[in-house]
């Protein structure tokens, strides 16, 4: 018996012409992009260190945004703690220089509209030159909108965008490494709080229980925050870790914007045997800037000019 | 491409068609589902990274052979088609070639959202089967009667479409989507309908196949109506009028050469499926026309409404799916025809 197989990654069948956007030279340089070195992932990073990339992450955030005058704000700030921690702590393993090795562990964003944060993660990690970020949202960039496989964009590993459907794509690839090639990959999966009203979560997680896939891990942005308003005004969904619990998942609820909670949590998570688990981490929107901390209202909006000066100028060590 | 060079490389192609093979002869009847079932044997066979997901109804669908031969590559999904299908792409974004199959009904219109984005817009190599196609389900009515996955499917970007005529087809059409690469749907039905084709009938992904040869007009039908298709030709025949029947199992991408030649050579057209008429192969073979050669169409079809319980051949007949309703869909185009 052979197997059939296919190049997977790159795709790149979404460019709309040969031409990528030209980042902006002047913030290039302002921003000391040219000479940027990519962070190292490693279980010896300390918390110190993961919290100056975590901030490093979110200076880029608004960066990229301001630019791009379009996109969300408080989604992709309040993570940033996860992110750094998940790249940078030792958690994934992945080689920046060859991202679609077959032995990576990959990272899912079911709330593909949070993709500022997983773009300028993947840019700190060195996947691609950090002046892409400056393209955000521009005309034929391969930081689309919400995450387009097809742009071919180094660890992005599925197009995302309507809520609900990256955590069964997840489940599909933790199911592809435990039970048909039987390798010890992980798959790791962001949705957003809002996002687990939608049912395709539920599926997902009862079929994750039922195949025992102790090599995914969920993690849930619980910042309580939705476009709308509050999440427990638009559609209660507390408790939150009981719902994923009765499912059979191991669940750890921790605070999310805190390094060492977050490396334990993820610690823990590698040592479960049989079930898969879920990471309710409890963030606020927004952290680090004042003026959106725990703020519904910036979910969905980039800061203006004057707004991204104030919030870079908070954002320091 | 132009008219003409199409007409000018149709006129040597005519020569070579399958259209002077001997007629067809019905062989007994037997449902699709059994050719989709035997195909994933096939490639299960062949292939070890071929995976199948289960959404309950298995002996349904067919994918219990599989599931038989090879348990330790299907997985039971239960009957969460909507996550089925995302779980499928992520098999498929780790170099599986994963097949899901349900009712069609459920395969398409249900999992359009997860098809348009995980599926097409992933370029994921996932193949989508969907059962219980048409009315010819028969006793369990309009809700499991799926007449709109053509319509759907066929609006995807990247999506490649085949609607087998019969068993050996259905048979041939599962391994061939098998061995291609990007995501597929292949639409079969539930209900004995007759098998005619032969093991050396081609069958390949893209291509119409000219199943009976004739010039006065051109009747292109997929699925099960093919064989309607060939009846009312045949008697066509003895009444004196040369009908072209067109086997167009790929609906998705649609052969635009053989639709412009047919029209080029026959003048009118005729189109025969068990599917809503709007934006399913009707629509496909009327869009092709439009723009390359404006010719007299008739559609054979379902016409914006749903089905019913009832027997398959009763439903056929009150529906207006029958080589019948071809003949008469064929004397009208006659009478339009310059």
């Amino acid at each position: 018996m052979a197997r059939l197989t296919h190049t997977i990654y790159p795709l790149a069948t979404g460019f709309h012409g040969p031409i990528r956007p030209e980042p902006n030279k002047e913030l290039v340089s302002k921003y000391g992009y040219e000479h940027f070195t990519a962070y190292k992932n490693s279980p010896d990073n300390s918390d110190e260190t993961l919290h100056e990339i975590a901030q490093e992450i979110r200076r880029d955030i608004i960066r990229a945004l301001v630019e791009a005058k379009s996109g969300h704000s408080g989604g992709p700030l309040g993570s940033a703690d996860i992110f750094a921690t998940l790249y940078f702590g030792g958690v994934m393993r992945y080689d920046a220089k060859n991202p679609w090795s077959p032995d990576r562990d990959r990272f899912v964003l079911s709330a593909g509209h949070m993709c500022p944060v997983l773009y300028a993660t993947l840019a700190n990690a060195g996947f691609f030159p950090k002046a892409e970020l400056l393209t955000l949202r521009k005309f034929n960039s391969r930081l689309q909108g919400h995450p387009g496989r097809d742009m071919g964009l180094p660890g992005i590993e599925s197009s995302t965008g309507s809520l609900g459907q990256g955590l069964g794509i997840a489940v599909g690839m933790a199911l592809s490494d435990k039970r048909v090639d039987k390798n010890d990959r992980r798959v790791y999966a962001l949705t957003g709080d809002g996002e687990i009203s939608e049912g395709e979560i539920w599926e997902a997680a009862l079929i994750a229980a039922h195949w025992d896939l102790d090599n995914l891990t969920v993690i849930v942005d619980r910042n309580n925050c939705q476009i709308d308003g509050r999440t427990e005004d638009v559609m209660k969904l507390n408790p939150v870790g009981d719902k994923f619990r009765a499912f059979n998942f191991h669940v750890i609820e921790c605070n999310g914007n805190n390094i060492s909670e977050l490396r334990a949590a993820f610690k823990e998570a590698q040592s479960i045997k049989g079930r898969p688990t879920c990471i309710v981490a409890e963030t606020f929107m927004g952290h680090g800037v004042s003026f959106m901390e725990d703020d519904y209202r910036w979910h969905g909006k980039p800061p203006t000019s004057e707004q991204a000066e104030q919030a870079l100028s908070e954002l320091v060590g | 491409m132009a008219v003409a060079e199409v007409l000018n490389r149709s006129i040597s192609q005519t020569l070579s068609t399958n259209g002077s093979a001997p007629r067809f002869e019905m062989n007994g009847k037997k449902a699709t589902r059994f050719g989709f079932g035997e195909g994933l044997v096939v490639l299960g066979e062949k292939y070890d990274n071929v995976v199948v997901l289960g959404g309950d109804i298995t002996g349904s669908v067919m994918t219990s052979y599989f599931k038989d031969k090879f348990p330790e590559r299907f997985f039971s999904m239960g009957i969460t088609e909507a996550t089925a299908t995302l779980v499928a792409s992520g098999l498929a974004l780790s170099g599986m070639i994963p097949f899901f199959a349900t009712y069609g009904a459920f395969a398409s219109c249900r999992n359009t959202d997860m098809i348009r984005i995980s599926l097409a817009y992933n370029d994921a190599n996932v193949k989508i089967g969907g059962g219980h196609a048409g009315i010819s389900v028969g006793e369990d009515g309009a809700t499991h009667q799926a007449l709109e996955e053509m319509a759907i499917i066929r609006v995807m970007p990247n999506m490649t479409l085949v609607v087998p005529c019969d068993f050996l087809e259905a048979k041939k059409a599962t391994i061939a989507i098998g061995e291609h690469y990007g995501p597929c749907y292949i639409r079969f039905g539930r209900s004995d309908v007759p098998s005619f084709t032969r093991e050396d009938t081609p069958f390949e992904i893209g291509k119409a196949q000219t199943f009976k040869d004739g010039n006065d007009v051109a009747i292109i039908a997929c699925g099960p109506m093919v064989w309607e298709a060939l009846v009312a030709a045949y008697e066509l025949e003895a009444e004196g009028v040369s009908a072209r029947v067109i086997n167009m199992a790929t609906i998705k991408p649609i052969d635009r050469l053989a639709i412009v030649r047919a029209a080029g050579e026959c003048k009118a057209i005729v189109t025969a499926e068990e599917h809503q008429v709007t934006a399913g192969l009707g629509g496909a073979v009327s869009e092709v026309l439009a723009q390359e050669l404006p010719t007299p169409i008739e559609f054979v079809g379902v016409k914006d409404t749903f089905g019913g319980s009832g027997k398959p051949d009763e439903l056929m007949k009150y529906f207006g799916l029958t080589s019948a309703d071809i003949k008469s869909a064929v004397q009208k185009v006659l009478k339009r025809k310059q």
